[in-house]
């Protein structure tokens, strides 16, 4: 079992000179996931609002589909973007397949119910704070969401972090639609698949610990930006 | 409650921005050079060959090659999606078929290596040394010693289906001795490294795998275990996108005096993993 501390010493070797090769697939890893983190954003933050505030027939439905499509296969969501982005496929006019931004759409796709889900639980708990206000005031409805997400703002970072998290790690989807190719879609994860399949077990692991390595930066920055911010707002508040 | 409003489209509005910014960098770098799509095998990738020849043939071409590296089975079925312009794969007979069936022009020899077996250094079925490989699986079956198959429809795993079938050996009947991983050859390689089982594999994918464990290579030199190579342009009348000036210029160039020595130029440890036979038989 030398090879954990031979993967140790390779992850800070590989750090510490900035190889090329390793950075350039950092960046990739980042630039695709922040891309399908701001994405999903975009549409989850809102619709998990909306599915909070609002009431409809068939909403109930609505919401356990979304909690169940938390556990979306990415291999399956690799699948069918794959499926559809193929030039046999109905997009397949676009272009896309085997490029960053087909890992972007498949990462969205993969991460948006995460998104929508916890971001509705997360208006829902305060929207029963608030709800009665809203209501004596006639506040209408996207005003009351707009307000809403921007009181539950440091909850929905963490919900920005679960989908992030759940991006930058998945391997299944990334490796279909972008097909690991060297210097055009190869990313953290299918590079330590190839890795892994070529037996180098310690480079492999190596390269696990620097993914690791920037989650962990990614979250301490966050928690860094976030820490001031919230104590301030609970000042105005009080 | 006018200020949530206004902050609330001042994010929607930074948020596209920072998007619009995070995409540019990725469509410009797509822009940058004349590229064509190779669905190729995971052993011409894993063995380290593609990255030391593509780079020869872009110097001299312009043309960027991008490699998307799966089983056979995969990449012909990607590339008759039109998923690529070239194929290059090893598995004959159904290469013959994709030309057959109009997803491909016309099919060229490239290069050989060949299948070995791999199996623990204990030798449970007791077949070092054995040259013969149907005889080999045979008493591999008869032993009952664990067998990691690809099970992935892969130019490998169609070889070994193959072998069982000389061997009379009924693998779909077969007990838990017989272990199908369905993935790539390292992953198998892997597998059956951790259950000391034997296996089918590459020479080329062998050499360069770097997780061997106890594994060795107890059966070769048969000549059924030859592994022939082929590379196929993918028909630019079925299939529109194609690029079929750049894919041919690469095919030219494999099948060519310089492709054909960069490929027997290329060792590890001193020990040549392909060897190229295009202008034998083309």
């Amino acid at each position: 079992m030398q090879d954990f501390a031979q993967s140790f010493l390779l992850a800070g070797g590989l750090i510490l000179e900035a190889d090329p090769a390793l950075v350039e697939i950092v960046l990739l890893s980042l630039q695709v996931t922040l891309s399908a983190l701001l994405a999903s954003a975009l549409i989850g933050l809102p619709l998990g609002a909306l599915l909070a505030v609002t009431r409809f027939p068939g909403r109930r439905a609505l919401v356990v589909l979304t909690n169940a499509l938390m556990g979306l296969p990415p291999v399956v969501v690799g699948l069918l973007v794959y499926m559809m982005l193929s030039n046999a496929g109905p997009l397949g006019v676009l272009r896309l397949l085997y490029t960053p931004t087909a890992m972007v759409i498949a990462q969205t796709i993969l991460i948006t119910p995460i998104l929508i889900a916890l971001t509705r639980q997360v208006i829902n708990d305060l929207d029963q704070e608030y709800a009665e206000t809203f209501r004596s005031l006639g506040v209408p409805a996207p005003t009351a969401i707009a307000a809403l997400l921007w009181d539950g703002r440091f909850s929905l970072v963490t919900v920005l972090l679960a989908g992030f998290g759940r991006a930058v790690a998945e391997v299944g989807a990334v490796m279909i639609v972008g097909g690991n190719i060297n210097h055009v879609t190869r990313v953290m994860t299918t590079a330590i698949a190839l890795e892994t399949s070529r037996g180098d077990l310690a480079l492999a692991l190596a390269l696990g610990l620097i993914l690791l390595t920037l989650a962990l930066a990614v979250n301490a920055l966050t928690s860094l930006i976030n820490a001031p911010a919230r104590m301030s707002g609970n000042v105005r508040r009080a | 409650m006018h200020q949530f409003n206004r902050l609330f489209a001042r994010t929607i509005l930074g948020a596209g921005l920072a998007l619009a910014t995070l995409v540019a960098p990725i469509a410009s770098a797509q822009a940058a050079d004349q590229f064509i799509v190779v669905q190729s095998t995971t052993s011409t990738q894993n063995s380290g060959l593609l990255d030391v020849i593509l780079p020869e043939f872009t110097k001299k071409s312009g043309i960027e090659v991008r490699v998307v590296a799966v089983g056979t089975g995969q990449a012909i079925k990607n590339a008759a999606n039109g998923d690529g312009d070239v194929l290059l794969v090893h598995a004959k007979p159904a290469e013959e078929k994709f030309v057959a069936d109009g997803e491909g022009v016309k099919r060229f020899d490239v290069m050989y290596n060949d299948f070995v077996v791999v199996g623990p250094a204990s030798d449970p079925a007791g077949i070092k040394g054995m040259t013969d490989a149907k005889a080999a699986l045979a008493k591999i079956a008869e032993a009952g010693s664990p067998f990691a198959s690809r099970g992935d429809d892969s130019g490998t795993h169609k070889k070994e289906q193959a072998l069982w079938k000389l061997a009379g050996v009924d693998v779909k009947a077969a007990k838990d001795w017989y272990r199908e991983t369905g993935s790539g050859m390292g992953a198998t390689l892997n597998v059956a490294a951790g259950m000391d089982a034997y296996t089918l594999t590459d020479r080329a994918t062998w050499l360069a795998f770097q997780n061997r464990g106890s594994l060795e290579i107890v059966t070769q030199g048969d000549d059924i275990l030859f592994n022939q190579y082929g590379v196929i342009l993918v028909n630019p009348a079925k299939h529109p996108n194609v690029k079929a000036e750049a894919g041919q210029a690469f095919i030219d160039w494999l099948i060519g005096a310089e492709g054909q020595s960069a490929i027997a130029a290329y060792k590890i440890n001193g020990e040549q993993l392909f060897f190229p036979n295009a202008t034998a038989t083309n």
